[in-house]
């Protein structure tokens, strides 16, 4: 037992002096990759189908830790602390890595400095979804409704940190609107309430309103993206309904701590890139509404650095301006 | 009518095939085994087998899924009658007298009872998810935040109808568990509240970790005084089916129970818990011997336990129809069919037939492989009392630490709950019963959040409970409830007091 102890020691030593070598044969072991929401969620959806991939093209397996908790945040923090080798990873997202500083003023970690960015992952759409019978036709309609109306107006978002909490936050910000804004502890009770004309609209992710647009209990506006979505092809974009300055996704990004060697990074960043090409994986993560970053300079890890200072600046300004105090 | 077979007919063609009826069994054995396992809930187990189900088509997939989800509801009961420790939510009630049979030595007809009916509510919620899961959405969209505060105060009344003894200490309890329940971040500031400081409170206690501390732990360690329990337990094992005795006094809760059961079960935000506590209080109400409850009454395991089984099948009916969650499991079969390419919802049924129907049906034959897995395992689950203390303890605490930390991965938690087992076991001193305290903890998180709901639609004004006819029958038949069950009391105490004189 101790001999083996000794040994298994002797090894680590030597491994440690041997810094180089070790990324060069990285990873020898399976790498963690920190998911700070909840089992089955799309962030966790995403992490899981890309993880898998990767795993393949890594020759270990990425295992899938969900640490939840204060809008993601706290998985971000334990991923911030761990150690910077490689082996503990985080999906971080839109919440966690771009409107978190405003929104918490405690938080341990500075999402634009305290990371090394390996590369983006995902983005899935955001909708504006709206009780089936709301009395208005298209999104100029419903956005001069909604400035002459909002107080009277119920609004239902997942609470402070979720991406329904700040997207909405942006869209009121962008349509002069201020209802009363309902807190529900995930957008499915929102939904539910919708259906039920309980609830007046909400910004929400195309996985979790794709069905019921598509089913006609509840109807959408318009869709915050560059482009249509195949899913639902029928919704007119932001831009095209009116509104251009409404564009925002809920992007999903794979982080490692700061001070992960480069080349460590550099490893993962192409695995990450190679399991986006592979048809099955990007087929799976289409199939969920998901947009998958172009081939090029959208993949590369200096883009996600340069992308998550830009959110986090205008998270910041979005927040501020929704008149939101920060925790 | 017709169609109904066809469907059912089709569901049953998908079902049967070999690799279908294969993962099925997987599916309910592994549920089986994390409902056995303290604390290791079916969340953790299907969110770490979901990447193994890439490769299976997705109706495949999703039947194994669902298989291991009311597999684990089916394996939770054995741990609650054997040890005493209720692993979910809707377990809770199956300790109080299911526990007690097995310390009466009828251990094995516990469980016999527990297994027959699930199975028997489980076939029944099979044909009401397949002939009236579309026309009973209509009743998860009647509930709203209004509505769906009334069902809790009335749930809470009932709890009072559960207390054993002093209805004070009762009332106490479920005080506790409420105000145990408001710890944690505020859903509508995100201000952090009663966490003095602790970010491991900031999400609020884990319902496994107060149930485990209250229960599992705080029994150890009150098992550990008295070393004549220990021989009560061990006694012999006695029969292991229910005679006809037993069964005649079951059926009638067993049918009462799954009827509660599926009905709650529809309820958006997780309605299902509710069923087990209506049908323990319904059950203990009727009864002509209601002082029998809690101290071994066979009707206290029969009706929670259909209740139980049926819920769990019936919370599918909102996600297949409406797309809709109603619980975190359910939360993760969303996760689980949006990986294989579907989005839950309405269209499900129309879209992919073969995987609607065939869910519906496997759920039929997942039932009846846990009859079969279940009946002949009950021999060995009642030797498991056999084993001595000082093994069976540690192994109990070594599993439900393991279970406990792997929630959150969190090292907190298992800490946290050393706490709650040894407030738990100053309470068992005091003579507090635990249960009421763990109901006002499951109901008080949802009270709180739709009261705010409510009021915040209704601009603050407190007449949305009553203005709504759904919210006033229900607030009614709590206060009717509250009387039925104080005045006895009062009637009682002042007896006593007279006869003291």
């Amino acid at each position: 037992m101790f001999a083996k102890f000794l040994k298994t020691a002797l090894l680590g030593i030597a491994a440690l002096g041997i810094g180089a070598v070790q990324a060069q044969n990285y990873p020898t072991r399976p790498i963690t990759v920190i998911v700070p929401f909840a089992a089955g969620g799309p962030t966790d959806v995403i992490a899981r189908i890309v993880s898998e991939h990767m795993g393949k093209v890594l020759g270990q397996q990425l295992i899938v830790e969900n640490v939840v908790g204060a809008g993601g945040t706290t998985g971000i923090t334990k991923a911030f602390g761990a150690t910077p080798d490689g082996y503990t990873i985080m999906m971080g997202h839109m919440g966690t890595h771009g409107a978190a500083p405003a929104l918490y003023k405690n938080l341990k970690y500075k999402p634009a400095s305290d990371f090394e960015p390996i590369g983006m992952a995902a983005g899935t759409p955001i909708l504006v979804v709206a009780r089936k019978d709301f009395p208005a036709k298209d999104l100029k309609e419903f956005v001069a409704y909604i400035k002459a109306n909002g107080d009277k107006l119920n609004e239902g978002q997942a609470g402070v940190g979720s991406v329904s909490f700040s997207t909405c936050i942006m869209f009121n910000v962008l349509a002069g609107a201020k209802p009363t804004r309902v807190p529900y502890t995930g957008t499915g009770p929102v939904i539910n309430d919708m259906m039920a004309g309980k609830i007046d609209y909400a910004c929400d992710q195309i996985v979790s309103v794709a069905s019921q647009i598509q089913g006609g209990s509840i109807k959408a506006y318009a869709i915050a993206t560059e482009a249509r979505s195949p899913a639902l092809p029928d919704i007119p974009t932001t831009a095209e309904a009116g509104l251009p300055e409404f564009k925002v996704s809920a992007w999903n990004a794979l982080f490692a701590p700061k001070g992960t060697p480069q080349d460590v990074v550099a490893k993962l960043n192409a695995a990450l890139s190679t399991a986006l090409n592979d048809p099955a994986t990007k087929k799976r993560l289409e199939d969920l509404g998901g947009v998958v970053p172009k081939e090029g300079a959208e993949r590369t890890s200096k883009w996600l650095g340069d992308f998550v200072a830009a959110e986090v600046k205008k998270w910041g300004e979005i927040i501020q301006a929704g008149g939101v105090v920060a925790q | 009518m017709d169609a109904l077979i066809a469907n059912l007919s089709h569901g049953f063609s998908v079902a049967v095939s070999l690799s279908n009826l294969g993962l099925c069994f997987v599916g309910v054995v592994i549920g089986t085994l994390v409902g056995i396992l303290p604390g290791v809930g079916p969340i953790a187990t299907i969110a770490m087998l979901l990447p193994l189900t890439f490769n299976f088509d997705p109706t495949g997939a999703l039947i194994m899924l669902a298989g291991i989800y009311y597999g684990a509801q089916y394996g939770g009961s054995t741990t609650a009658i054997l040890i005493n420790i209720p692993g979910e939510a809707t377990s809770v009630v199956t300790v109080l007298d299911g526990h007690q049979m097995a310390r009466q030595g009828r251990a094995g007809v516990a469980l016999g009872t527990a297994a027959l009916v699930s199975f028997f509510a489980g076939t029944v919620s099979t044909i009401v998810v397949a002939a009236l899961g579309v026309p009973l959405t209509k009743l998860a969209l009647l509930f709203g935040p209004a509505e769906y505060f009334s069902l809790m105060v009335m749930g809470l009344s009932f709890a009072v109808v559960l207390a054993q003894g002093s209805l004070l200490k009762a009332a106490a309890m479920i005080l506790l568990g409420i105000l145990l329940s408001t710890i944690g971040t505020d859903i509508e500031t995100g201000e952090e509240r009663l966490t003095f400081g602790f970010a491991e409170l900031a999400d609020g206690i884990d319902f496994v970790v107060l149930a485990m501390g209250f229960f599992g732990f705080a029994e150890i360690l009150h098992n550990l005084e008295n070393p004549e329990t220990r021989d009560v337990v061990k006694g012999k094992i006695g029969r292991l089916l229910p005679n006809l005795q037993d069964i005649r006094m079951s059926i009638a809760p067993m049918l009462r129970g799954t009827g509660l059961g599926a009905l709650l079960g529809i309820l958006p935000g997780n309605g299902a818990v509710l069923g087990p506590f209506a049908s323990y209080a319904t059950e203990k109400k009727l009864s002509r011997t209601p002082e029998r409850f809690g101290k071994g009454a066979i009707e206290g395991v029969a009706g929670p336990e259909a209740a139980n089984n049926a819920g769990a099948q019936t919370a599918f009916i909102p996600l297949l129809t409406l797309g809709i969650p109603p619980n975190a499991v359910m939360a993760l079969m969303v996760g689980a069919m949006t990986i294989h390419g579907i989005i839950p919802g309405p269209q499900v049924m129309t879209k992919s037939p073969d995987l609607f129907w065939g869910m519906i049906a496997s759920m039929w034959i997942g039932n009846a492989f846990l009859l079969i897995i279940n009946l002949p395992l009950i021999g060995i689950w009642v030797r498991l009392l056999h084993v001595p203390y000082r093994l069976m303890f540690s192994a109990i605490l070594l599993f439900c630490s393991i279970g406990i930390y792997s929630i959150n991965n969190d090292p907190s938690d298992v800490l946290l709950t050393a706490l709650f087992g040894l407030i738990g076991y100053v309470f068992i001193k005091l003579g507090f019963e635990p249960a009421p305290a763990l109901l006002g903890f499951v109901l008080g998180k949802l009270m709180e959040e739709k009261l705010r709901q409510a009021l915040i639609i209704s601009r603050g004004d407190f007449m949305t409970f009553v203005d709504n006819p759904v919210s006033a029958v229900l607030l009614l038949i709590s206060v009717v409830v509250i009387i039925l069950a104080v005045v006895p009391a009062i009637r009682k105490t002042k007896e006593e007091a007279l006869s003291m004189s």
